[in-house]
């Protein structure tokens, strides 16, 4: 077991751990934030998304020794009221079905928009790749990043 | 007991735990005289449900509720009650719309909360079948028409006026042509004091002038979900809760013989080992498979402590099993004489005397339901051996049941709180996971949450059976379809182990209920045997049957040189209710309504197929050149049809640029959500269609995680999915699965036209 200060949603939190634990089994059940959620540890479903530095990151795959000083943020820091541009296109376009991806697709999509602000039709169908939705709401979810890019 | 669902065989169910839940069918019955006990109390003064809340000192919120799924708060917030599973369908936010248009309350300050499991109390509750909206549509209307009644009521008598003066309007009730209005939430206090009206006092609104049925409404939850505020069935978190993660038998019916836990003791978090007893075999559809669960303190000290486990198993005769030779053995069947399911004339006479015999056969796999959401329940077993759990439960009755059995406590002593899903299509009407947190929470003494892995999830899951058929068609000198011949044969739900037919439920998923006029028709039904658990999963065995029957008509259309559409509405014929319900051997399900309720009507069919032939531009595409196909097939009562275009891109991928779909559901409620439902069942059927088998080899599963068992991923989704919904005003039926049967047969048959090669088994290798 290890001591690791992390720097969650720009706030410092210390957690004991062990080294191969996946950052996100260190945020949902060592700090309690659900937002964030578990489809295949494998990093083969996007559901577990967070950003590190600004990248999207499969923390189900991602020990938390890897993740040192990088900052870090799940879905309850993208925005302080739910208002991320891509939450509001979210809720516009009535997005989510069962709604279980969408932590995941939201997160993986905003690292897109902070990449590329305009992204093509095919930019987002490549970007979104590795996000799964069973449901099957990948139409809407381009359309509410269409929107969200140009707001 | 099982529950006697429809589409189970009877005799094939081993399973010995006791239940609360019977025949589906008489479920729908004694649910519907539920709710006129509850909704309608003055009828016989029956009380259950009437739930004044108006003690305290002044001031203090006080409340009614003239039935169990609505109340008025003093602070004139309406709060509803969500009585079925939400897991995506939306069902959360179009039954509360429908108390609350005909309350006449502001939607924007109406509350939504998750009734927990108590069938008494809210009746049926079992979240699959596509029949919420269908069973619900018209008690809802009721809880609000109660309520309105009585406040309009209260308010008449305020303002000394007739009632038939007023009306209500954003959660006030208003004087008609002036400008008065007084709030619900002033009425409480008058209300609690009257007498619940009788049913037949009661005035429905007129549908044109409901201002959310019928209409978009975006679902409840929405901004939570947006926000990751949303709580599914892994999200709740209890003080001293351990995690369980189990290592199951990896063959259904092997036992553990011995175990050495020593290893998994070992890793830091790791608390406790403990054993958890299967059936063996059959292995039933409510029980745990046999396994041994590693309790930690956290999720991935539980993982590494299952992997950590040795165990010896004794595999059981289930380890020689190859899904591959079962299903060219049941293939083989399908060429032999099989039990006749429906006879219409003489099929043999048409064979005998036809211009030309068509015989083509049709494959499918076992399908994995994959939710993204994998299986987890908690429980928290109390020292008086009560028990509260929650759980992401499609039927949490039969959950509280199969808990109560497994704990030997009454059903009283079990709090079942359902949690929102993280994607159900029937997976989580099985309530194996839920008794295992049961189980574990009562042995180790304190709360538990199992949590299944992705790998747990396709290792054990209530598979979508495998299936072959045979389809025999003649036609005779002139080209006419004469006769039908359908063979069909896979392994049953429910059955384990014992060879057995598919029920006549299942037959009547899309296979016995052939529409078309065709003079001769034979259904036969072939024997095979289930060796791993089989379950019910979106649209059930529609799925194979539509894929057989509508690629075997465009193939019959193709050699009679027939537009497919001209082709299905000419064997539609005149339009009627179909009488077929006589030429069926064994009762004829029709999904658990009587057939003079809900007649299949091919007038209806007809005009959903024309509406998407226009909607598609269907013969300009053809006369273009597209690659288009066609495909229509009524499923849970509501009338599909679909047409789908493809194409091939520029580095030889196959994509599918556009997707119609016409479809009569009877009244619509939240129409955003029905079109949602259809956008995602073109993706789900996309999957079954282009990418997904589960296989076995000695008795295991193949398929490991998202890697091997392939769902579709952004850039494979249809493009682009338009849904005609129909006017109507016939009774609502559901829109959760009928999406799915027509969109694989109509991709098969645009697939055809774009390479000229005819896909015969799922998924397709093109």
């Amino acid at each position: 077991m290890e001591n690791y200060t992390l720097s969650i949603n720009g706030k410092s939190q210390d957690v004991t751990a062990p080294e191969d634990m996946p950052l996100l089994w260190v945020i949902r059940d060592l700090l309690d934030m659900k937002g964030t959620k578990f489809g295949c540890g494998q990093a083969l479903c996007g559901a577990c998304t967070v950003h590190l530095d600004g990248e999207a990151v499969r923390s189900c795959s991602l020990p938390i020794s890897q993740v040192g000083s990088g900052k870090i943020t799940t879905i309850e820091g993208l925005s302080a009221d739910g208002d991320h541009p891509l939450q509001k296109a979210w809720v516009q376009h009535v997005v989510p079905q069962c709604g279980y991806c969408q932590s995941g697709q939201i997160m993986n999509a905003a690292a897109l928009l902070a990449k590329n602000p305009s992204p093509s039709e095919s930019d987002i169908e490549t970007a979104m790749e590795g996000n799964l939705c069973r449901c099957g709401t990948y139409n809407r979810i381009k359309d509410a990043i269409l929107t969200a890019s140009k707001s | 007991m099982m529950p006697k669902l429809p589409f189970l065989n009877k005799q094939k169910t081993g399973s010995s735990t006791s239940i609360s839940t019977s025949d589906r069918s008489e479920i729908f019955r004694a649910s519907r005289r539920d709710f006129l006990k509850i909704g309608s109390l003055a009828a016989g003064g029956f009380v259950l449900g009437v739930n004044f809340q108006c003690s305290g000192p002044k001031g203090e919120l006080i409340s009614f509720a003239p039935n169990v799924f609505v109340s008025i708060g003093s602070d004139n917030i309406v709060t509803i009650l969500a009585h079925r599973s939400e897991m995506g369908t939306g069902i959360r936010t179009s039954l509360p719309m429908i108390v609350a248009d005909e309350l006449g309350a502001d939607w924007s300050k109406v509350k939504i909360i998750q009734a927990e499991g108590d069938e008494d109390k809210y009746g049926n509750q079992n979240t699959d079948g596509s029949f919420s909206v269908r069973m619900f549509y018209e008690p809802m209307k009721k809880a609000g028409a109660t309520a309105r009644h009585m406040l309009v009521q209260a308010a008449a008598k305020e303002w000394r006026v007739d009632p038939s003066e007023c009306d209500t309007e954003a959660s006030h009730v208003i004087l008609k042509g002036s400008s008065k209005k007084i709030p619900f939430g002033d009425l409480v206090a008058q209300i609690k004091e009257m007498e619940i009206p009788k049913p037949e006092d009661l005035q429905m609104k007129d549908f044109s002038s409901y201002k959310l049925v019928g209409k978009d409404v975006p679902i409840y939850d929405a901004k939570d979900i947006a926000t990751g505020k949303a709580v599914f069935g892994a999200d709740v978190n209890l003080p001293n809760m351990l995690i369980a993660v189990v290592q199951r038998s990896p063959v259904v019916g092997a036992k553990a013989t011995s175990y050495n836990d020593e290893k998994a003791l070992a890793i830091p978090g790791v608390k406790k080992v403990i054993k958890i007893d299967g059936p063996g075999l059959p292995a039933g559809l409510d029980k745990p498979l046999e396994g041994l669960a590693v309790l930690a303190e956290n999720t991935w000290a539980a993982i590494k402590g299952s992997q950590a486990l040795e165990i010896e198993w004794d595999l059981g005769p289930n380890q020689t099993y190859n899904s591959a030779n079962q299903l060219q053995s049941m293939l083989k069947s399908t060429a032999a004489k099989g039990t006749v399911k429906r006879e219409r004339g003489n099929f043999n006479q048409a064979k005998s005397s036809s211009g030309k015999i068509m015989e083509k056969t049709y494959l499918a796999p076992f399908y994995a339901h994959s939710t993204v959401e994998p299986p987890a329940a908690i429980a928290d077993v109390k020292a008086d051996g009560s028990v509260e759990i929650w759980a992401p439960s499609q039927h949490p009755q039969w959950a509280r049941g199969a808990v109560a059995g497994a704990l030997g406590i009454d059903v009283s002593k079990v709090k079942l709180n359902v949690t929102l899903l993280g994607g159900g299509f029937g997976r989580k009407s099985k309530p194996d996971y839920v008794v295992e947190a049961a189980l574990l929470s009562k042995a180790a003494g304190v709360p538990v949450r199992v949590q299944w892995t992705r790998e747990c999830d396709l290792h054990h899951d209530y598979y979508h059976s495998h299936s072959a058929q045979r389809i025999v068609a003649t036609l005779d000198g002139s080209g006419n379809l004469t006769g039908w011949n359908h063979h069909t044969v896979f392994p049953a739900i429910g059955s384990t182990n014992s060879p057995g037919l598919p029920s006549d439920g299942e037959l009547d998923l899309g296979c016995r209920d052939f529409p078309y006029d065709v003079p001769n028709i034979r259904i036969e039904a072939h024997e095979s045997t289930a060796h791993t658990r089989v379950g019910w999963l979106r649209s059930v065995s529609n799925i194979h049957h539509a894929f057989a029957i509508c690629t075997m008509l465009d193939e019959i259309a193709e050699t009679r040189g027939i537009d497919p559409i001209d082709q299905a509405i000419q064997l539609l014929g005149e339009d009627k209710d179909l009488a077929f319900a006589s030429e069926m051997i064994g009762d004829y399900g029709n999904y658990g309504e009587k057939i003079e309720d809900f007649p299949w009507n091919t007038g209806r069919m007809k005009k959903v197929i024309q509406t998407v032939a226009e909607k598609s531009n269907w013969k300009q595409k053809l006369a273009d050149g597209k690659a288009v196909g066609f495909a229509a097939h009524k499923s849970f009562l509501t009338y599909v049809a679909c047409v789908v275009t493809v194409e091939k891109d520029a580095a030889g991928n196959l994509i599918i640029p556009e997707v119609y779909y016409a479809v009569d559901c009877g009244i619509g409620v939240n129409t955003d959500r029905i079109r949602s439902q259809f956008e995602g069942g073109a993706q789900f059927a996309t999957s079954l269609a282009m990418t997904s088998a589960i296989t076995f080899e000695n008795g295991k599963v193949q398929q490991n995680n998202f890697d091997t068992y392939k769902v579709i991923r952004m850039p494979q989704a249809p493009k682009k999915t338009f849904v005609e919904i129909i006017p109507s005003m016939e009774k609502p039926t559901g829109v959760g699965e009928p999406p799915v049967p027509p969109f694989i047969p109509a991709l098969a048959n645009a697939i055809y036209k774009l390479t000229g090669k005819r896909n015969y088994e799922l998924p397709f290798k093109a």
